[in-house]
């Protein structure tokens, strides 16, 4: 690869700013199927899983609808049980994990300054995987949806007590899913170790570059434990195995600890490349560096070595000895450590700099505000004993909607506001943003902080209505009413979107005065992404050939959005 | 936030018996559940202490650093020794926590002595100092808690003499009750909040728990692990009696379900005999 030494013959955001485009020859949604283009892909990915995230939205509201009041009779349990099952696995499977991948794909070879990912055709495969197993997954509705919950505990989920297909085909979801995410974690470890532009040394990686790197390691470790988990319930179901099997010396414990060796990584699958899209947004608004990168990148590590460690505080109540409850309280509790820096981080970066308002900074501070209760909450429920009466109550159900939808949620949605205009070549609708920003936050907050209530007043989660007279009646009616304000501005949100991906004011290459290296290419990007790879010398790449550009041209340089928000 | 409060706020206004549970756990019931509440409320003090530092920290710098008030940012790259010191900060709250944990834990599993002569003594675990205590089988089973009373139902839970009931638990005051847990089916959970902490009811093991209840009181618990599609009515009702209406109850109950036995017999060889069996 040449490198261009020549300073001042390197291109200026501005120059790059043309209209790139080639005769079609194909149509276009043949374009699309037959696509390994990072970018296209990426899109794919983030629209398929917004359609599952809507669709995981409604099952929620049903049964936010089916608890506003007591013995409501709007659904069976059955059908509760169904949609809960849906609801869980939809939004991690098919929503949360995924969307990590799509903004992964479009994004890290942007910001590591490669023209597309280490495996395209892989890549395109991982996409088509994870849309077959959504497909398969929600097939079901046809017939009979699986119902044993997420987790999926057998015996409840084994031939006897769970006999129709959709137990199968949620196994089947977890493979397709599994081998999606195992291609698409291989390709992103591959991408990131030997793709990065010249001069891009670990210590110069964006924040987001490491998240992704440490959650395909992350997946890498878990995944296959859950694969060999969900192959032995298939073969408990049909073909007479017994692992888990306690009238055959099998063991339920065994599946819970495979499941959940599994499922607490998952959680840091779903949340590091929040942390990792948050980092990147912070400095960007608050125009200045990042606090303390080398412990941000470090808590990374750290964060997913310990994930590995924590796997039991989910099986508090089961029979387990007080010796290994113990050690899975401390382990929790260290998991605490790393967390705690990052969010003193996040606030000492926003400390002293100078705020630039814009929606994706607004949810960016959402999402500290609202992941440290999560935080706090899972301290709670680390402590062993507090845990046996928080446990599978609603009071867990608050704390991981307030860590995950907090921890990946927010910041995916201002992953939407801050990268849109590189996506699109548009801005989005900043007034409404800010609307949409307010009542996602208050909708989120009226529903799930009185479920810690509700847990504490006794109601167990996963329950399909209740007697009235037990004090949960009116906690129940503002996590419902709080419900639709949520979802009322998640619409608001997918408006914006739709109204300004062809019509929005253009964006320019760089909106926001960004500090990495997807802001130095037109937006949208061409097919090649690069012309010319910059060399980086920094963890601030484009900050610097921005200044660079000021001193050789001597002219500030123009944005095409941030202007509007600051005096800068 | 703001809109929690205000929301909170009216609830308060239009339900006030519903906040008895706003922010702690249910306890009173039994020392076990007592203690829990105790080292809840020690970490609800503590955890009140950092949010509003940190979430006052967030809104102080939003409020404070806008571009409007603060035109040109700091750049500052970090500050290692403030890094190091909220990173032992972090680890000395979690040091303390853990000590009170450990500190807590013995009042939390070990059941206190009991005092009633009637009771029979036996090996179980968790057993009081004294050795008395009064055993009772909990056998979970879609959809109802099946309570088998008197320490030999751990070898035979359907062992014929033993008393038994159905969802409703009637146990003495004051006394030590140890529960033995186990499942025919699925995974239940046994829990009633105000006795103290959640046990899984798991196939193919057996899990314990006690109590000590204050009395007379009926409390109410049900079913906290999802085991199937009427899993929101596997509830569980405690009934806490005086120890000699304890006793006329064991006796009664035994009663009620020897003449129903013989009722059973009577019209099983009833039916027999008339060739519809």
């Amino acid at each position: 690869m040449s490198v261009i030494t020549d300073q001042v013959t390197r291109p200026a955001p501005q120059v790059l700013t043309r209209s790139v485009s080639t005769p079609r020859e194909t149509k276009r949604w043949i374009d699309w199927v037959t696509t390994t283009d990072h970018k296209k892909i990426g899109i794919m990915y983030l629209v398929t899983t917004f359609v599952f995230f809507i669709l995981g939205g409604v099952e929620a509201l049903l049964m936010r609808v089916q608890l506003s009041e007591p013995s409501n009779t709007l659904l069976s349990g059955e059908r509760y049980n169904e949609l809960l099952t849906l609801h869980g696995t939809t939004m991690i499977f098919l929503f949360v994990v995924p969307v990590m991948a799509g903004f992964g794909n479009y994004f890290v070879p942007l910001m590591i300054g490669a023209r597309d990912m280490a495996f395209p055709r892989l890549n395109a495969l991982s996409y088509w995987l994870l849309l077959a197993g959504g497909i398969v997954f929600y097939a079901t509705l046809f017939w009979h949806p699986p119902e044993a919950g997420w987790w999926s505990y057998p015996p409840l989920s084994s031939i006897e007590y769970s006999p129709s297909g959709g137990q199968d085909a949620w196994i089947f979801l977890i493979h397709l899913t599994g081998i999606s995410s195992l291609l698409g974690a291989i390709n992103f470890y591959a991408t990131i170790v030997n793709m990065r532009a010249p001069g891009m040394s670990w210590g110069r990686l964006p924040l987001f570059i490491w998240s992704i790197l440490i959650y395909a390691i992350l997946l890498i470790i878990a995944l296959p434990v859950v694969a060999a988990a969900v192959t032995m319930l298939l073969t408990d179901r049909h073909f007479g195995t017994h692992w888990f099997d306690p009238t055959a010396h099998g063991s339920p414990i065994l599946w819970q600890h495979l499941f959940w060796f599994f499922g607490h990584p998952e959680v840091y699958i779903m949340v590091l490349p929040g942390f990792g899209i948050i980092s990147e947004i912070i400095p960007v608004f608050s125009r200045k560096p990042i606090f303390g990168y080398k412990a941000m990148a470090a808590s990374i590590a750290v964060i997913a070595f310990l994930a590995t460690l924590v796997w039991a505080h989910h099986m508090f109540a089961s029979p387990l000895p007080i010796v290994v409850l113990g050690f899975f309280m401390l382990s929790s509790f260290l998991i605490g450590v790393p967390t705690g820096v990052k969010i003193f981080n996040w606030i000492a970066t926003l400390w002293r700099g100078s705020l630039v308002m814009t929606t994706a900074l607004y949810y960016a501070i959402g999402m500290i505000a609202i992941f440290v209760v999560g935080g706090i909450t899972g301290i709670f429920l680390a402590v062993f004993p507090v845990d046996w009466q928080l446990n599978d109550t609603y009071f867990v159900v608050a704390h991981f909607h307030y860590t995950i939808f907090g921890g990946a949620v927010f910041p995916v949605l201002a992953a939407i506001y801050y990268w849109f205009p590189k996506m699109t070549g548009r801005l989005l609708n900043e007034r409404l943003g800010k609307i949409s920003f307010w009542v996602t936050f208050i909708g989120f907050n009226a529903t799930f902080f009185v479920q810690h209530a509700l847990g504490l007043s006794g109601m167990p989660r996963r329950i399909y209505t209740y007697q009235p007279g037990l004090g949960w009646s009116t906690y129940n009616l503002i996590s419902t009413i709080g419900a639709f304000i949520l979802g009322s501005g998640i619409i608001l949100t997918v408006i914006n979107v739709a109204m300004n991906y062809k019509r929005g004011p253009l964006a320019g290459p760089d909106p926001w005065k960004g500090n990495t290296l997807e802001w130095f290419v037109p937006s949208p990007p061409p097919v090649n992404n690069f012309d010319v790879i910059p060399r980086v010398r920094s963890v601030e790449p484009m900050r610097d050939i921005r200044r660079q550009v000021e001193r050789t041209t001597g002219v500030t340089q123009k944005t095409g959005g941030s202007e509007r928000f600051a005096r800068v | 936030m703001s809109a929690v409060l205000a929301t909170s706020a009216v609830s308060l206004v239009l339900a006030p018996s519903a906040f008895a549970n706003f922010i702690t756990p249910k306890s009173g019931g039994s020392p076990n559940a007592n203690q829990i509440h105790s080292l809840y409320m020690i970490i609800l003090y503590i955890a009140a202490v950092v949010f509003v530092l940190v979430e006052g920290a967030l809104v102080y710098s939003v409020y404070r650093f806008r571009a409007k008030k603060n035109p040109v940012a700091a750049q500052i790259h970090g500050n290692t020794q403030l890094e190091i010191g909220w990173t032992l900060g972090a680890a000395v709250i979690l040091v303390i926590l853990t000590v009170v944990t450990f500190v807590k834990l013995g009042s939390i599993i070990n059941p206190p002595n009991s005092g009633a002569a009637f009771l029979e003594s036996s090996l179980s675990q968790p057993t009081p100092p004294n050795g008395k205590e009064i055993v009772i089988c909990v056998q979970g089973r879609q959809y109802i808690w099946r309570y088998v009373y008197g320490s030999a139902c751990r070898n035979n839970p359907f062992a014929a003499k033993l008393p038994y009931s159905f969802q409703e638990m009637v146990v003495p005051e004051g006394e030590t009750v140890v529960l033995s847990i186990t499942s025919v089916d699925v995974i239940h959970s046994w829990w009633v909040p105000s006795l103290g902490g959640k046990v899984d009811a798991v196939p193919g093991y057996t899990t314990y728990t006690w109590f000590q209840a204050k009395g007379p009181a009926l409390y109410h618990g049900q079913c906290a692990q999802l085991c199937g599609r009427q899993h929101a009515f596997m509830t569980a009702l405690v009934d806490v009696v005086s120890p000699s209406q304890y006793q006329t109850w064991l006796t009664q109950q035994q009663q009620k379900i020897q003449t129903a036995n013989s009722q059973v017999t009577q019209l099983r060889s009833y039916l027999t005999k008339t060739g519809n069996l």
